[in-house]
């Protein structure tokens, strides 16, 4: 049986062509999803991200019990409404999934999951959360609207009452705050501004009708794909899963491990990083005509890869790809596309963001 | 609803043809096709002068999404492609039927045309 989230009807409404995801009935495009890439790279587009899964942790634990389940350091968020992003891992550093944690008050954080991963998470962080003082509550009458783009945080500020637009439009990126029944993020999965705002189930439909009628445009997860590929950001269960730790995926980054703090997950990556990682995730540019896509045979100098992620990137007119290759690898590679190989170079992400091609990449 | 016109042929897998008196056929996607498929930006066509038999994969249309091939609805030997889709895949998306053909066939054998469907047929196949 597919779910569907409270924006069904509108989705219908506005022309929508809609898709299995992770057993969610979902937009993939509203018709053109280059010219969705575009609204929201260069004007303001909203996506349905409703299907994710909104779990707050409470209780006297609950900074201790994320310092132990996620591979980034929780007391980097000092201020409350501060958002980091993280990898949560098994015990051998294998990514169960990654997520956006927001410190809301010491006995209150929230934590957003994947809807694809929904089961396996809750069931992990249920496990994980006994020998700590919390409580695990998730929100599954939370509606959840990323509005992205350039224009996108002016749209949503001149639909908020006055006495919230001005707090609202002091959020810093990665922050968020409650404000009325909507929770304000500045965070999103585009590379571009914009907010991603939580609310009533029973309210969306009216905010997404504000947002339509203010000219921001429906966008599919279509352009969310080619959107989140191009600002450098990894979609789980293609770019990482359970078999390869976040020094593998280009997530080092989120890993905070030089101080006594214990996590799960830890010895495994002090042991992985003490040996160093075999392999590394690259971006790529096809110089050839042709597509990337995920799962292509990648030929270097250092030996084999693949492809985890690929697409035509409408920003740079090309195809753009992310692959796990060897760790020497180095400045450019061959994509086997139908038997034929083809020249591609290699590039450290991200591709494109704030409607720009990024330095150094074509 | 997607368009069909009712001059050309079909097969279950969306192409159409469009055979003239001279023997000759042009294959394209169909409007239905173009619009599963989403934003066309890359199409990799025949050579002219392919022997080319019915059924066999002899181009592919990528969309934004995914990769297609592309099953030659008649056998044959490939005339001429269509050399504008090199710089603008999308005008499959816009004019499937006419400006966005993706090749023509000389015909080696005119009834397999017979055992093409017609509009209606092919409309009965969108409607599963």
């Amino acid at each position: 049986m597919s779910q569907h989230t409270p924006l069904y009807d509108a989705h219908l409404a506005a022309g929508a062509r809609m898709v299995d995801f992770g057993g969610w009935e979902m937009p993939i495009n509203y018709g053109s999803q280059i010219e969705e890439h575009n609204k929201v790279r260069q004007a303001a587009g909203m996506f349905d991200v409703s299907h994710m899964t909104v779990v707050d942790i409470r209780g006297a634990h609950a900074r201790i019990f994320l310092s132990y389940l996620l591979s980034n350091d929780i007391a980097k968020l000092k201020a409350p409404g501060r958002a980091f992003y993280s990898c949560m891992l098994n015990e051998r550093g294998g990514v169960i999934d990654d997520l956006i944690t927001y410190f809301l008050d010491e006995t209150f954080f929230r934590v957003v999951v994947n809807a694809a991963t929904h089961d396996k998470d809750m069931e992990w962080i249920s496990s994980q959360a006994r020998a700590f003082d919390v409580v695990v509550e998730e929100r599954p009458e939370l509606a959840m609207i990323a509005v992205q783009g350039p224009e996108a945080r002016r749209a949503v500020l001149t639909l908020l009452p006055e006495k919230y637009a001005a707090l609202a439009g002091e959020l810093k990126p990665f922050s968020a705050g409650q404000f009325g029944e909507m929770f304000i993020a500045r965070t999103g999965y585009t590379g571009e501004d914009g907010f991603e705002i939580s609310l009533p189930a029973g309210a969306a439909t009216a905010l997404w009708d504000q947002l339509l009628a203010a000219g921001v445009v429906p966008c599919g997860l279509g352009a969310r794909d080619t959107l989140r590929l191009e600002a450098g950001m990894n979609l789980y269960g293609q770019d990482m899963d359970e078999s390869v730790t976040p020094l593998e995926s280009g997530l080092g980054w989120t890993v905070a491990m030089k101080d006594e703090r214990v996590f799960v997950g830890k010895d495994a990556l002090l042991k992985q990083k003490e040996q160093g990682a075999e392999q590394k995730l690259v971006g790529l540019v096809l110089q050839d005509r042709g597509v990337l896509r995920p799962g292509q045979r990648v030929v270097t100098e250092a030996g084999e890869g693949v492809t985890t992620s690929g697409s035509f990137s409408p920003t740079l007119q090309k195809a753009i790809a992310f692959a796990r290759v060897p760790k020497d690898a180095t400045q450019t590679c061959q994509v086997d596309i139908r038997g034929k190989l083809l020249n591609c170079t290699i590039v450290q992400p991200p591709f494109a963001r704030n409607g720009m091609v990024c330095e150094g990449i074509i | 609803m997607s368009n069909i016109p009712s001059h050309l042929k079909y097969t279950e897998t969306h192409e159409w043809v469009h055979a003239d008196e001279d023997g000759n056929a042009l294959i394209g996607i169909t409007d239905h096709a173009q619009a599963a498929l989403g934003d066309l930006v890359f199409v990799e066509l025949p050579a002219v002068g392919d022997e080319i038999s019915q059924g066999d994969p002899v181009a592919v249309v990528e969309s934004v999404k995914a990769a297609s091939d592309i099953y030659t609805p008649v056998s044959g030997r490939i005339i001429a492609v269509n050399e504008d889709l090199d710089a603008d895949p999308a005008i499959i998306n816009s004019d499937p039927y006419n400006d966005g053909w993706l090749f023509e066939i000389e015909l080696i054998d005119t009834e397999e045309l017979e055992g093409l469907k017609d509009a209606e047929a092919y409309e009965e196949t969108l409607e599963d």
